[in-house]
């Protein structure tokens, strides 16, 4: 067995034989021409028919995956139509009297280029779009036909990279999932992979070895891992990790891009809770609508000293653009109690979980907040980031972080560096006293988001930590629910929203009371969403509203 | 000639989208559509002109027009500038 560790862009497992697709046109003849007129005429049928073809594959793509994806033939249609991009390749034509195969070839180079230099990870995949387009004149030029799928069963593609005209041209019916060499999360593939809900990693060198094209191999969307000839206790744990998925997939396919609504119309937003970026894909494989808790700790924890601030800028930076435009909320630094870095250097305390943690690191060590902070808001200007602090006892706190946070934004706009600045600030509810002053929390935040682990063992002095107490820790107890329904009520009289990202938003037997209370939000694990999804779609608020929450607050109806 | 300012307030600046959609808006006029940022300019109704000049949330541009229907065009641009970016 061989294994190859490659970017999972596309949960989902596929088991099946590897076809490798190899570009039939790989090198371009570069010629000398006399005829110049000739190799321009020869040029400008070719466009016209790439731009026929481009045509077509709009029209494809916009009935398999929707005209938002499709919009990229367009783009490509655009840019076969540029000035710019036409007279080099004419200029190459008839100055350098190359043949138009080179031409293309030769512009191609400079336009890709000069997008490849560009200093955003976005623009650089854009050298691919120029690529795909020159290789469609090229290969209508030499006559050849666009790799296919030779195989008559259903087979999992191999490629150096995929375009996207290519991926939507295959048969789909015939791919189990894709594998490439190259490729970056943001390039269309991946994007039409994720619409079209098909397994795919990038980024899997060494899958292109011509040994391995026909072999059994088994793709794992989730991880990037691809195992080659897998052994038994290989395929056995894969083929359990595939019902699971597969099971996962039947609901999305019911559930994809349906709104979580209750049958008389209320809307709530599901998120997901992430621990790390490489759990990007899993997010988008359940359909989330949004980042609900991106724990930044794994940032800390994962190394042996203090992240810099690009380093976390990066971080954050690609998760914003990962979610395309949906919010992410990032929650900043929470260590202390269960959770300890050594190069912090926090003196020993008696009773960590009431000691110094979370904000109260910040607060007190505001060096490292303010690193985390200036990472935070240059990303903002990446997509929808929003800021959230744990641990939060009192309005005096609050209104110092807000302060911090000023700081940090005049330091950023006295550099010059671009941010966000009506970038969302929200705080946890996690503790006894923040649920009891949230209405005058609410005044100070944009958001609240209930943290049901720590407001449970903070509520019901229960160590969570300790299995002897188990039994006196009801993570039910009313107190924690009414603290719940007050929350809710104080962020919705101050015209704020409220969620909870803690494990109770995950639990079901919960979710009906959740929607009477009027929670906006609930983030959960990706796995859950779905499931919840479900259970929202089949609820009536209105029939079970007042007998929840009469029960709750003990009233005789 | 005529001349607008705008600030990018789209979180991904001008990616390959609304640059499509601007290309096409820009050809709708016989006017000469100039964008400056950054200290490059681009031609408005090149698609990879548009893109190379990299525009990010928070650039401000100086759109310049120049022709004989620079006044509509003037407004029609700038209005797609508030619509889209």
């Amino acid at each position: 067995m061989v294994t190859i560790h490659g970017q999972g862009v596309c949960g989902g497992i596929a088991f099946g034989k590897l076809e490798l697709l190899k570009k039939s046109v790989k090198l371009v003849q570069k010629s000398h021409i006399e005829d110049t007129k000739r190799e321009i005429q020869r040029f400008e049928q070719a466009k016209e028919k790439a731009s026929q073809q481009l045509r077509e594959l709009y029209e494809k793509a916009k009935a398999e995956v929707g005209e938002e994806n499709a919009m990229i033939f367009d783009i490509h249609s655009m840019m076969l139509e540029d000035e710019d991009y036409i007279s080099s390749i004419k200029s190459g034509i008839t100055a350098q009297r190359l043949n138009a195969e080179s031409a293309v070839a030769m512009t191609a180079d400079n336009f890709a280029h000069m997008f490849a230099s560009m200093d955003d990870s976005y623009m650089q995949a854009r050298a691919g779009d120029v690529r795909d387009i020159s290789e469609r004149i090229i290969s209508i030029l030499a006559n050849a036909s666009m790799a296919g799928i030779s195989s008559d069963s259903p087979v999992i593609i191999g490629a150096r990279d995929l375009a996207p005209s290519e991926t939507v041209q295959l048969d789909k019916s015939k791919i189990l999932a894709f594998v490439t060499e190259e490729g970056s999360s943001n390039s269309h593939t991946s994007i039409l992979a994720r619409t079209m809900n098909i397994p795919a990693v990038i980024g899997a060198v060494g899958i292109m070895e011509d040994i391995f094209n026909g072999t059994d191999i088994i793709v794992d969307g989730f991880t990037g891992e691809i195992y080659v000839n897998p052994d038994m206790h290989t395929v056995l744990k894969m083929q359990q990790k595939k019902q699971q998925s597969d099971e996962q997939n039947k609901l999305l396919r019911k559930l994809r891009g349906v709104e979580p609504k209750t049958k008389d119309g209320q809307k709530i937003l599901l998120y997901a809770n992430i621990g790390s970026i490489e759990d990007m894909p899993s997010v988008y494989a359940n359909d989330a609508m949004g980042i609900g808790l991106f724990r930044s700790e794994f940032i800390y924890l994962e190394r042996k000293s203090f992240p810099t601030e690009d380093e976390q800028f990066e971080i954050y930076k690609s998760a914003a653009q990962k979610a395309i435009g949906k919010r992410v909320i990032i929650r900043t630094l929470d260590i202390g109690a269960d959770k300890q870095i050594d190069y912090f250097q926090m003196p020993k305390e008696e009773n960590p979980a009431m000691g110094v943690r979370a904000i109260r690191i910040c607060l007190s060590r505001p060096n490292i907040f303010k690193t985390q902070l200036r990472a935070l808001y240059r990303a903002s200007a990446f997509g929808n980031i929003a800021i959230m602090f744990p641990m939060i006892t009192s309005v005096k706190e609050v209104k110092q972080i807000k302060e911090i946070c000023s700081e940090v934004q005049n330091e950023l706009k006295s550099e010059g560096i671009h941010f966000n600045p009506d970038t969302e600030l929200g705080i946890m509810i996690e503790t006894p006293a923040a649920a009891i002053i949230s209405d005058m929390l609410a005044k100070e935040v944009d958001f609240f988001s209930i943290g049901t682990n720590d407001l449970t063992q903070y509520t019901l002095a229960v160590d969570r930590q300790n299995p002897l107490a188990e039994a006196f820790c009801d993570i039910k107890h009313p107190a924690i629910l009414r603290m719940i329904h007050t929350v809710a009520e104080n962020a919705h009289k101050n015209g704020i929203w409220a969620g909870i990202c803690g494990e109770l938003a995950g639990d079901m037997s919960l979710t009906e009371l959740f929607l009477a209370m009027g929670i906006d939000e609930l983030s959960v694990s990706p796995g859950l969403i779905l499931p919840i999804k479900q259970k929202i779609l089949d609820t009536n608020v209105s029939e079970i509203r007042d007998k929840l929450l009469n029960k709750l607050l003990n009233k005789l109806e | 000639m005529k001349e607008f300012t705008y600030t990018i307030t789209d979180e991904l600046g001008i990616h390959a989208r609304p640059a499509g959609l601007l290309v096409k808006e820009a050809g709708k006029y016989n006017s000469r559509v100039t964008i400056e940022c950054n200290g490059k300019s681009a031609d408005g109704k090149k698609i990879f002109s548009v893109m190379s000049l990299g525009v990010k949330c928070g650039n401000t541009l100086t759109v310049k027009l120049e022709g004989d229907d620079e006044v509509e065009a003037s407004m029609g641009m700038e209005e797609f500038f508030k619509k889209n970016l």
